[in-house]
């Protein structure tokens, strides 16, 4: 695999996305980002994670920020552009990477080798799997992943023209609840290994 | 009514824009700016007298709108002696820092305290209080912001408190003079008052809150002022001097720096007017620049200037109809024509309202009521004058979005990697702005009422 490339992976709260994207990446045997990259401007800038964290992939509030000559005041924009920032220079550094959320799909569009994939869920399944994980009722299962589908949606829609888990931006959309977790790490890895002998 | 009704309208329109941020601002007021000439005066007044009024083009071609400063600039509707001088002033701050000179001073001010973090902090918060006096807030705050980011990442500090603490105080410089903030060039241009009367009225009680507002930021930063750098870290320091791009720029944009803060003292003695002195200066700097005035011109904020004339057209559509008459007889009636409850309403609304929104067009907007409320009322036109200057620019401080130096100064805070919440900011900020609201109108009852 000698060739740059990047796996971009957008997914639904519960669908087991993340666990996916680490897993694949362990097996193309490159770097993995998720929101570890704010440990890392954290660590560059002598900032807390705390107050990084509480942004991340957050929505714009409107009403409590403004714009002054281009520079922007939201919290939750400046984290979201500091991580964007951090993934463009990873690619402009030469290194291959699978990379979680934050709009990746839509910061690296320009990039010539890359493979967006966006990986959804059965909502019986993604309630049970976060009742399961999160030690939650279903009620407060099912809570939780509208909470947090609705603010993945708002954050991702205010960057990108493309809406949130729409099929036509992304490469390939992938429902992990149709197939055990395994054989969606198999099928997502012949697929970018096929992506790539067509680089 | 009709067009009152209308002129209303299009003035929160255009606020519900800015603040949505749907199109820049300055697209906002021009095309509200626009509808006022059109609907308000066209259609529903049928007068255009108005937008000729309005429009004021022809206030620039009078001998007064250069010569014979303390006279008012009696006409409503666009008021060209801002926006040239702040336009004056951009070019003239755009020269500066081209030049390096507000790294420099920065980093010679803090090697002269050697570096220690109390002493760099009070240098720092002074500095600022005394070049927003002279320069806008936006500027002293992007330079400032730059250089306490750099000193804390080689010192190893937390740049936040004192970069909220800066913003606070490059705020209340501004209230301090005539060129100062916005709010204070629209109110001095308009009734004629000088850079000396801003300066011996509001500049006293800024002054006066600034000695108050040291201990408070002590107490609330006393865990927060320290640094972990070592003796190597300070040697290592970068020098001063590194920070001057070209010698004889940094060396003539220091001198025009210090012809406008000569002319902007003694303009009541000279007679020129503001307008006057935002041409000399950015003439000199233009001439200055030579062969690079393209690159200097470049980054010349001409988006600011359309907002004020978008802006100014829109206020003058709520003046030419008499809404703003009403609101003056409205704010009569509550006071019982009591002028220090007039005085209290004025400052603690302006506060209020400066607070969340734009301070820029709150003043425009209230400058004619509070001219009105002085006719009817009999209170001085100045003391409410100085009132409308510390509400507006003071309120402002209260959150992160009430002026423009705060949103400047967090967006650089959180670029750095340092998030400024709401609760951060206004847990530090609300009690130092009641405390120099308080300080304001006791000031303004004890001396002028």
């Amino acid at each position: 695999m000698g060739k740059q490339f990047v796996v971009a992976i957008g997914r639904e709260y519960g669908s087991g996305g993340h666990e996916i994207a680490e897993a694949l990446a362990k097996r193309l045997g490159i770097g993995f980002y998720d929101k570890t990259i704010l440990e890392k401007i954290a660590e560059e800038n002598n900032g807390e994670i705390e107050e990084l964290r509480k942004y991340d992939e957050a929505p714009k509030n409107a009403f409590l920020s403004r714009r002054i000559l281009g520079y922007s005041n939201s919290p939750e924009e400046v984290v979201a552009n500091l991580q964007f920032d951090y993934i463009r220079e990873k690619v402009n550094s030469g290194e291959s990477f699978v990379v979680v959320g934050r709009c990746a799909e839509v910061v690296l569009k320009e990039f010539k080798n890359l493979v967006s994939v966006f990986i959804l869920g059965n909502e019986e399944d993604k309630i049970a799997r976060i009742a399961r994980i999160e030690n939650l009722n279903p009620q407060e299962a099912k809570d939780a992943m509208v909470y947090h589908d609705k603010k993945r949606k708002s954050y991702h829609n205010y960057y990108s023209s493309i809406k949130w888990g729409d099929a036509r931006g992304y490469d390939l959309c992938i429902n992990s609840s149709k197939q055990p977790f395994d054989e969606t790490v198999d099928m997502l890895e012949s697929y970018v290994r096929m992506r790539l002998e067509l680089m | 009514m009709v067009a009152q009704i209308f002129s209303v309208i299009i003035f929160l329109v255009m606020f519900l824009m800015i603040v949505l941020e749907v199109f820049e601002r300055h697209t906002v007021t021009l095309m509200c700016g626009l509808c006022t000439l059109v609907i308000v005066f066209c259609f529903c007044m049928h007068d255009f007298g108005a937008i000729v009024d309005t429009l004021n083009i022809q206030s620039i071609f009078t001998l007064d709108f250069w010569h014979t400063s303390g006279s008012a600039n009696e006409s409503s509707g666009i008021n060209w002696a801002t926006i040239i001088f702040i336009a004056g002033m951009m070019i003239m701050v755009e020269g500066m820092a081209r030049s390096g000179f507000f790294r420099w001073l920065c980093m010679k001010l803090a090697k002269l305290v050697r570096y220690k973090m109390v002493p760099v902090f009070l240098v720092f918060i002074t500095m600022s209080f005394v070049l927003s006096m002279f320069i806008d807030s936006i500027t002293v705050i992007l330079f400032l912001a730059a250089a306490t980011i750099e000193l804390a990442k080689l010192l190893r500090f937390n740049p936040v408190p004192m970069l909220l603490a800066e913003i606070f105080c490059a705020n209340l410089g501004g209230s301090a003079t005539m060129c100062g903030d916005p709010p204070n060039i629209i109110i001095g241009t308009s009734l004629g008052y000088s850079f000396f009367d801003f300066l011996t009225n509001t500049g006293l009680i800024s002054l006066i809150s600034f000695a108050v507002l040291i201990p408070y930021f002590l107490l609330v930063f006393r865990k927060d002022l320290k640094s972990e750098a070592t003796e190597q870290d300070i040697a290592n320091m970068p020098e001063p001097s590194s920070a001057i791009v070209n010698k004889k720029d940094f060396i003539i944009s220091c001198c025009i720096f210090f012809i406008a803060v000569i002319l902007l003292v003694t303009h009541a003695n000279t007679g020129l007017t503001v307008a006057f002195i935002g041409v000399f200066v950015s003439a000199l700097t233009l001439i200055a620049a030579g062969r690079n005035i393209p690159e200097l011109m470049k980054r010349f904020d001409y988006k600011t200037l359309l907002f004020f004339i978008g802006l100014f057209v829109v206020v003058g559509g709520l003046e030419q109809t008499g809404v703003l008459e009403i609101v003056a007889q409205f704010i009569e009636r509550i006071s019982g024509g009591n002028p220090k409850l007039m005085v209290a309403i004025i400052i603690w609304l302006s506060a209020f309202t400066s607070a969340f929104v734009d301070n820029i067009p709150f003043a425009a907007t209230m400058l004619p009521v509070i001219k009105t409320l002085s006719a009817t009322a009999g209170v001085d036109l100045a003391t409410l004058a100085w009132a409308l200057s510390m509400g507006t620019d003071i309120g402002g401080n209260a959150t992160p979005i009430g002026a423009s130096a705060n949103v400047v100064g967090t967006a650089a805070a959180a670029k750095a990697g340092h998030p400024v919440s709401w609760g951060k900011y206004c847990k530090f900020a609300v009690p130092a702005t009641i405390l120099v609201l308080i300080i304001s109108t006791v000031y303004i009852f004890v001396v002028y009422l």
